[in-house]
């Protein structure tokens, strides 16, 4: 409408979260290994089916983090990548007869690829239009594996049914003990890939852009490289989360990813705390059990429970469970002085 | 070539439902410079109200009047009781705020008034206009009072000192709050305005696609995105890009054969993120400047 | 595998077999068997539901379901025993169905599912619930595949099938309109497709009458620009294979262009007051449609002895319930369905029986179902409600026509 050009020193859409609390003390990370090492022995079928499910939306949470607090782009469209992690997982595993765990690093690889590529046109966008487009991408999603042309493959609207696999070697495990095995074995290993990622050259270089990228761009990071880069890594690890997902649930249709998934996602990163890798399984955790909370206080205002319950936690931390980290640290700090 | 007429007076007429709630949307934007994923819930918690109004015997416009008070209301109060807390956490945080409020508003919705879908009255008839069967008096009247809100609108921040003190608070809030313009209750203002609008949109909108507590989820999608096509900073943006949504979506679900009809809103929406990345404001935004 | 689990999956396995034995041996009625989920003085049925979510709407069916049981319980139980119902929301997402399910199966330890919602969820958890030998019963959706005994004995569908009532549909219109030319909208998912499907096998070689399909997605606002493209092909028969919403925008729609198709819409928003009287009645004079059960709106059946028995139960036990919507006669019909085979079993409450008891339903006819529709069941035919009878609507109500049609699918 005017000719003036606005000139924006607007705060950047992430905060900058600094490198050292990115992740947990030592102490802490082993006493979280042995919990979710040795819970799972004590519990019923159902329970260890939950964990494993918990374990697997921590993976996706986790992708987002190394995206939105790592490099600063904000994504509403993860589900997308699960959806299309989860999808090559059943295909090869339903048409071409492909070994479970052999499908995760297909899935992997081509997620890798498909976020890569969709990093490219993100690049000229930021903030709210970033965030668009991938709410876009959400939103197509589940038409995309609708279509008739890919019926064949993807069983159209029915969805494919998926076979869960046995332990191996006929070990005496049930199949969710198993597969909840399996699945700690591969989250933890993305998450030292993870942090160790973060720690490198470029987990330096996507910080430097999530905080300031014009003058990381001056400093002569390859702005473009790290961004699609960070895309893809994000998309690849997302879709071993959603192929791992489709394993776990034993079936995949275009209603089981759709905008709310994402939207959910987002929600676990925040609660989580944005930047915080540790902080994914506690995002995992509200999103599995908040709603089960939610359902259990009232069935007809679940959602508005759930909101309420939302609002509390990020009016007590705002910063999400990273806050909370960081205050027992200091309260812990304090006792031992004393 | 009868059916590209067709058709484009067809989108012409969805387009004016995506206009006017993309003026909702860019009114929260000017104030915030965040989208309120939030806006479509409260705009058909209003349309609801003012639909409970006339079930107990209010006349249209009495219902429609107080309905615009009540939203005004209710959006700063929103603004003060929920979001101002929150204005020194992290967008993202408020951001998740804006997705509880949603939830809380549909599910309270759902809870008071059921999902069965009600009949919601127009004012002005739904009789074929000027002859034409494709847009009804309805219709026409939505458009005019879309255009009738931005020309209001456009007086208000060109030419009144509230739209201009509204424009220095989001733009430069440092600067706009050492002139003496109290920033904090600008934001606030601008959440009552955005509701208030956000409610005249849900209430031209629901005769239409009949009023029922998900009726908003569709409807803000194309709203953001015609917002976000037409320039975030600009209302005429906004009606424009709503308009443009309406009538490229029609004419991709007739003219592309086979994907065309089930990939529509996808379509438009890559139409959308092309034409940002060639222009990252918008066809009418303001070309914003980045410093170090 | 902890002891007490196997000691569980044992003691399961044993009364599986001895019961086989009993059965084999004779008359199993005389004495008490039980499967987890059911005891003296108690039978927990588990449902999922969409109480959240895009499907949110139907959440409407489990909650008179719930008051249904609440009524059976203050009238004396099932055989003395309280039903137990346990009901979860799954949002209408696979995932989260199976969770749920999961949940009612291993950790409430109910005793079967009963008209758990939506072709996606109960696709999900199908297989699961077919491992686990758990009756997954009265599904509450058309989708066809729930008639297949052979390859999935414990799940069973309730209301006739979507591709059925095509079939209907399309045998109406070989004989009424064999020169039309057809226009269809369906929604783009199970159910539309399923419909679709059932429409083109029953119009069989003359599939050509269909010179028009246009799909819409829910997240659209509105469907008016669609009736518009299908108008501009001049067709004179429109198929509206529409949810609530949509097609009440429809009806009007193509009221408003002037268009005066035969137009024919599905069961399932075939609600005169979730529909009809929304679209406006004078918009909607000699729409067509099928239905199997009563319209609570419907003035027609103020006095049927049948659903002033549902109106008696909603005033007293469900007050809030919107008596216009056509969730809560199904939701009705469903329990009361449930409630016989229940009765049926006696003391023999294992889930064999029951799935055993829902196979031999002959002639039971809810207080909810049109006259001359009765429910029937065997050991290969895992379809209660077939039969459907078409109407047109006259002034203010359906008028029911022509005979009751049984939708046999001839495969």
């Amino acid at each position: 409408m005017t000719a003036i050009q606005e000139v924006v020193t607007a705060a950047p859409v992430v905060e900058a979260v600094p490198k050292k609390a990115m992740t947990l003390g030592f102490g802490t990370s082993l006493a979280m290994l042995a919990l979710l090492i040795i819970v799972p022995l004590f519990v019923k079928n159902f329970i260890i089916f939950q964990l494993t499910m918990l374990l697997i939306y921590g993976l996706a949470v986790l992708a987002l983090n190394i995206l939105t607090g790592g490099s600063g782009q904000f994504s509403l469209g993860q589900s997308a990548f699960y959806a299309v992690g989860a999808y090559t997982s059943a295909i090869l595993m339903e048409h071409a007869n492909i070994n479970y765990a052999l499908t995760l690093p297909i899935a992997g690889i081509i997620c890798f690829a498909f976020g890569f590529l969709f990093g490219q046109p993100a690049l000229r966008l930021s903030g709210v239009y970033l965030a668009l487009a991938t709410f876009a991408l959400a939103t197509a999603m589940p038409q995309l594996l609708k279509l008739g042309f890919f019926e064949p493959w993807t069983g159209g609207v029915q969805g494919l049914v998926v076979t869960k696999p046995d332990a191996p070697f006929g070990l005496p495990i049930g199949q969710d003990m198993w597969l909840y095995y399996f699945t700690l074995v591969v989250t933890i290993a993305i998450y030292i890939f993870s942090v160790n990622l973060l720690r490198s050259r470029s987990g330096r270089a996507f910080m430097a852009i999530r905080d300031n990228e014009i003058a990381a761009s001056a400093m002569g990071i390859d702005v473009a490289l790290y961004k699609t880069l960070a895309f893809g890594v994000s998309a690849g690890i997302t879709g071993v989360a959603g192929g791992l997902g489709a394993i776990a649930v034993q079936f995949v249709a275009p209603d089981s990813y759709t905008i709310t998934l994402a939207i959910s996602l987002f929600l676990g990163m925040v609660v989580g705390g944005v930047g915080w890798l540790p902080g994914s399984i506690v995002g995992s955790a509200f999103i599995i059990f908040v709603p089960n909370i939610a359902e259990g206080i009232s069935k007809g205002l679940s959602g508005a429970v759930f909101g309420v319950l939302l609002f509390l936690i990020i009016f007590l931390v705002p910063h999400g469970a990273r806050q909370v980290a960081l205050v027992s640290q200091h309260l812990i700090g304090k006792l031992r002085k004393n | 070539m009868e059916l590209l007429i067709n058709q484009v007076l067809a989108g012409i007429a969805t387009g004016a439902i995506y206009a006017c709630m993309a003026l909702a949307v860019v009114m929260i934007y000017q104030a915030i410079d965040q989208l309120n994923f939030a806006q479509g819930e409260m705009a058909m918690f209003s349309t609801f109200i003012s639909w409970q109004l006339m079930q107990w015997g209010f006349p249209y416009w009495w219902a429609f009047l107080i309905t615009l008070a009540f939203s005004f209301a209710a959006g700063i109060a929103i603004e003060r009781l929920l979001f101002k807390p929150l204005a020194k956490a992290p967008i993202l945080t408020n951001v998740a705020g804006f997705i509880a409020l949603f939830a809380i508003i549909n599910s309270v919705a759902g809870l008071i008034w059921d999902f069965t879908i009600k009949q919601y009255p127009t004012p002005f008839g739904s009789r074929p206009f000027l002859g034409s069967q494709l847009i009804s008096t309805h219709q026409a009247g939505m458009i005019g009072v879309t255009v009738l809100l931005l020309i209001g609108l456009y007086f208000f921040f060109q030419f009144t000192r509230i739209g201009l003190a509204m424009r220095a608070a989001a733009s430069l809030p440092e600067s706009a709050r050492l002139v003496g313009i109290n920033t904090s209750w600008m934001i606030a203002l601008g959440w009552g305005m955005a509701a208030a609008i956000g409610s005249i949109a849900g209430m031209m909108i629901a005769p239409v696609v009949f009023l029922e507590p998900n009726m908003m989820g569709g409807v803000l999608i194309y709203g953001f995105a015609a917002a976000v096509l037409g320039g975030l900073t600009s209302p005429l943006g906004a009606v424009v890009g709503g308009f443009l949504v309406g009538i490229f979506e029609n004419l991709v679900g007739t003219y592309i054969p086979g994907v065309g009809n089930e990939l529509k809103l996808p379509i438009a929406l890559a139409l959308i993120i092309t034409v940002l990345v060639v222009k990252p404001a918008g066809l009418f935004g303001r070309h914003i400047v980045k410093r170090v | 595998m902890p002891v007490k689990q196997k000691l569980r999956i044992a003691a399961f396995a044993t009364a599986v077999i001895a019961f086989a034995f009993a059965a084999t041996g004779g008359s199993a009625l005389a004495q008490k068997k039980y499967d987890t989920g059911a005891t003296d003085t108690e039978i927990k049925i588990g449902n999922i539901m969409p109480y959240s979510g895009p499907a949110s709407a139907y959440g409407v069916i489990g909650k008179t379901e719930e008051a249904y049981f609440r009524m059976i319980n203050a009238e004396g139980g099932i055989n003395g025993r309280k039903i137990n119902f346990i009901t979860y929301d799954d949002g209408y997402s696979p995932p989260k169905a199976v969770e749920q399910t999961r949940k009612l199966v291993e950790s409430d330890e109910v005793l079967l599912v009963f008209n758990p919602l939506g072709t996606p969820s109960n696709s999900a958890i199908q297989k699961y619930m077919n491992s686990k030998k758990v009756p997954q019963l009265f599904v509450a959706t058309g989708a066809t595949k729930w008639d297949d005994p052979k390859d999935f004995p414990w799940t069973m569908g309730w209301q006739p099938s979507y591709q059925s009532e095509a079939r209907i549909y399309a045998k109406y219109l070989l004989k009424e309109k064999p020169d039309g030319k057809v226009a269809v909208l369906y929604q783009n998912d199970d159910f539309g497709k399923d419909y679709l499907k059932g429409l083109m096998d029953g119009l069989g070689a003359k599939s050509s009458m269909i010179v028009a399909e246009e799909s819409y997605e829910t997240n659209e606002p509105t469907i008016d620009n669609h009736i518009v493209k299908l108008k501009s092909t001049g067709a004179d028969v429109f198929i509206s294979i529409t949810t609530p919403k949509f097609a009440a925008q429809a009806i009007k729609k193509v009221a408003e262009i002037d268009w005066k198709p035969l137009q024919i819409v599905s069961n399932v928003s075939a609600s005169v007051g979730g529909v009809i009287k929304p679209a406006g009645f004078e918009n909607s004079q000699g729409v067509l449609s099928a239905t199997y059960a009563k319209d609570g709106a419907d003035r027609q059946w103020d006095n049927d002895p049948g659903m002033k028995k549902v109106f008696a139960f909603i005033e007293k036990y469900y007050p809030d319930a919107n008596k216009l919507d056509g969730n809560v006669v199904y939701g009705y019909g469903a329990a009361q369905t449930m409630v016989k085979v229940l009765e049926m079993c006696g003391d023999n409450l294992t889930r064999e029986n029951v799935m055993k008891q829902a196979a031999s339903l002959k002639n039971f006819v809810p207080d909810t179902l049109l006259p001359g529709v009765a429910i029937n069941t065997s050991a290969t035919d895992f379809a209660p409600v077939k039969q459907l009878q078409m109407m047109r609507f006259k002034g203010e109500k359906w008028d029911l026509f022509g005979d009751i049609i049984s939708g046999e699918l001839s495969n």
